[in-house]
């Protein structure tokens, strides 16, 4: 039988959605659902991931695994896949998934496809290339077990009330010991306002807001459509102008709200992949030539700082807000 | 200091790449230029060595096209460049890349390896991390700035929870988001002299890698277009726009 398994991403604060996307699709993939938890928070997420799914739960609530290399928890996961023999190993397109994977694949040497969107099977992945306009499906070859980094919200998770058995997992130190990069400070963004994850309205803004200062449009139209997150391009990221827990695209959230709506964002690549599932999409931009415009319900060519004061003006007008 | 700072041909990023009759990527006469994701961090570390001496070498793996990413970023600065390009890498997974760029990497010894957080064209991301679990370097990804003091490397990182700020001893890699420094473009003096700075061509063989550890372990056995998004409008910005816009709201039922 197929053996799946998962990477759960794990803190204290509780576990990623995306561990349980990622049981519901292992689940349909094998009868054996396997999930890993490393680091703090790993006990206490057995239980919720059992009712997605899970039949067993390695687990490990050692400090070490959360260093900052990932090497530790890739040479601890590299030591339960030698043991086990799992056909397969799903991880979360996120920050530790990505460096547990890409760390793994150094140390199996079996193969890692990333940017997945389906798994029809142990042995083949499907995933979406050249900006979303073609669909493959790739065999995967090589020594088992075979990684695969799925995008977020590729599948819908399922609840199916089971239980899992946990498994204390030994940490296995690294050739060369594990303490290589020290953590100096730690800064957590707070986050203020609905999150991306969950608000129905997602209002994104890029490089046409022109600096932190344009956000404060979004902010007012946000309040007076309520229940609304406000996101960004990696352009006004990386420029500084907002956090990146504001991150949209490829390297930031994947949302999927009722409504999209874009202002000052081009839509390349790295920004489409990480909204274009949204019901509708609404672009405000001065280029007519903006990609955005292609993935547009609603595509308006223009001032964006004439257009958003004017939407907020005529939603507070509708909603009496 | 020695930095190793790896770079990548990529398709013209404004450009339409296509998928050929073996369903990979056309590169052979497909325009295509450095990834522009590649000069932040080889401008980062053109300034580190500015500032306390050393040399900046660029490191590609790609087909013969490539060599114009090479030479662009001699021509922004670098002092040497390496190309590995082999009939057998067409269609190289990341491990592949990685264990290719492993080999390179060991002979030059460099102090710290740079690279971009994700290329541009295949966004996969874990390259890096794999080549340095290959190289057994300490890795810090997702950096937003780095420099080097003495012999230890100190950076500040983006991470799901906000950011963190971190420190090892090199050697170590570590991998950049487009923040770490705005990248200059190449004089026409920089052009000039990037044309008789030495760009090693190493073969498969010189790097001691045999046909088993460069066979993908990925093969694209179908392909197809994605389903197509219609029925969008697009409109100018005039007086109707703002209404246009509360209607779709209201049609969502989200006001």
């Amino acid at each position: 039988m197929t053996r799946v398994w998962i990477w759960a991403d794990v803190a204290p604060d509780g576990v990623a959605p995306s561990a349980f996307e990622l049981a519901t699709k292992a689940r349909a993939v094998g009868g054996d659902v396997g999930a890993v938890a490393l680091g703090p928070g790993a006990s206490e997420a057995v239980e919720a991931l059992g009712d997605h799914g899970a039949t067993l739960v390695y687990t490990s609530d050692d400090e070490r695994l959360v260093e900052p290399t990932s090497r530790v928890a890739a040479h601890t996961l590299a030591a339960l896949v030698a043991e086990h023999a799992p056909d397969v190993v799903l991880f979360p397109s996120s920050y530790r998934g990505r460096d547990v994977a890409g760390r793994l694949q150094g140390v199996t040497g079996s193969t890692l496809m990333a940017n997945a969107v389906d798994l029809p099977s142990a042995d083949r992945a499907r995933a979406e290339i050249l900006g979303g306009t073609t669909i493959v499906e790739v065999a995967l070859e090589g020594p088992r077990p075979h990684l695969v980094m799925m995008r977020p919200r590729s599948f819908e998770p399922d609840a199916v009330g089971g239980t899992a058995e946990a498994v204390a997992v030994d940490v296995v130190d690294p050739p060369g010991g594990s303490s290589e990069v020290r953590v100096l400070e730690r800064t957590e963004t707070a986050a203020s306002g609905p999150s991306l994850d969950g608000a129905k309205v997602v209002l994104a803004g890029g490089r046409g807001l022109g600096g932190p200062d344009g956000f404060r449009l979004l902010e007012e139209l946000a309040a007076a459509i309520g229940d609304t997150a406000i996101g960004a391009s990696r352009a006004a990221v990386d420029a500084g102008w907002v956090p990146y827990a504001m991150q949209i695209g490829q390297t930031g959230a994947t949302v999927k709200p009722e409504v999209y709506l874009a202002a000052g964002i081009s839509g390349a690549l790295q920004h489409a992949v990480g909204m274009k599932g949204s019901r509708r999409i609404v672009a405000i931009t001065k280029d007519p030539e903006a990609p955005i415009l292609k993935l547009a319900d609603l595509g308006v060519v223009g001032d964006l700082f004439h257009v958003l004061p004017a939407v907020t003006e005529e939603v507070r007008r509708r909603t009496g807000r | 200091m020695n930095i190793a700072v790896l770079v990548k041909w990529v398709p013209e990023p404004q450009g339409t790449p296509s998928l050929g009759p073996d369903h990979l990527l056309v590169r052979k006469g497909a325009d295509g230029a450095l990834d522009p994701g590649d000069e932040y961090g080889l401008e980062r570390s053109l300034q580190l060595v500015e500032r306390d001496g050393g040399e900046v070498s660029v490191v590609s793996m790609g087909p013969e096209v490539a060599l114009a990413a090479v030479q662009r970023g001699l021509a922004m600065g670098a002092s040497r460049g390496v190309l590995v390009t082999d009939d057998a890498l067409r269609g190289a997974d990341t491990l592949v890349t990685a264990r290719v760029l492993a080999s390179a990497l060991r002979s030059a010894e460099p102090d710290l390896v740079v690279a971009a957080v994700e290329s541009t064209d295949g966004y996969t991301g874990t390259l890096p991390i794999t080549l340095a679990e290959l190289l057994g370097l300490p890795s810090v990804t997702f950096a937003t700035s780095f420099d080097v003091d003495g012999a230890e490397l100190r950076a500040e990182r983006q991470t799901a929870a906000g950011t963190e700020a971190v420190a090892c001893s090199l050697p170590a890699l570590v991998t950049v988001t487009t923040g770490v420094a705005e990248p200059r473009y190449p004089s026409l003096k920089g052009v000039m002299a990037a044309k008789s700075k030495p760009v090693d061509r190493p073969s498969l063989t010189d790097l001691g890698l045999g046909e088993d550890d460069v066979r993908p372990a990925q093969r694209v056995v179908s392909a197809e277009a994605a389903p197509a998004k219609t029925g969008g409008r697009v409109i100018e910005a005039g007086p109707d726009a703002a209404a246009e816009i509360a209607d779709l709201l209201a049609e969502a039922r989200v006001i």
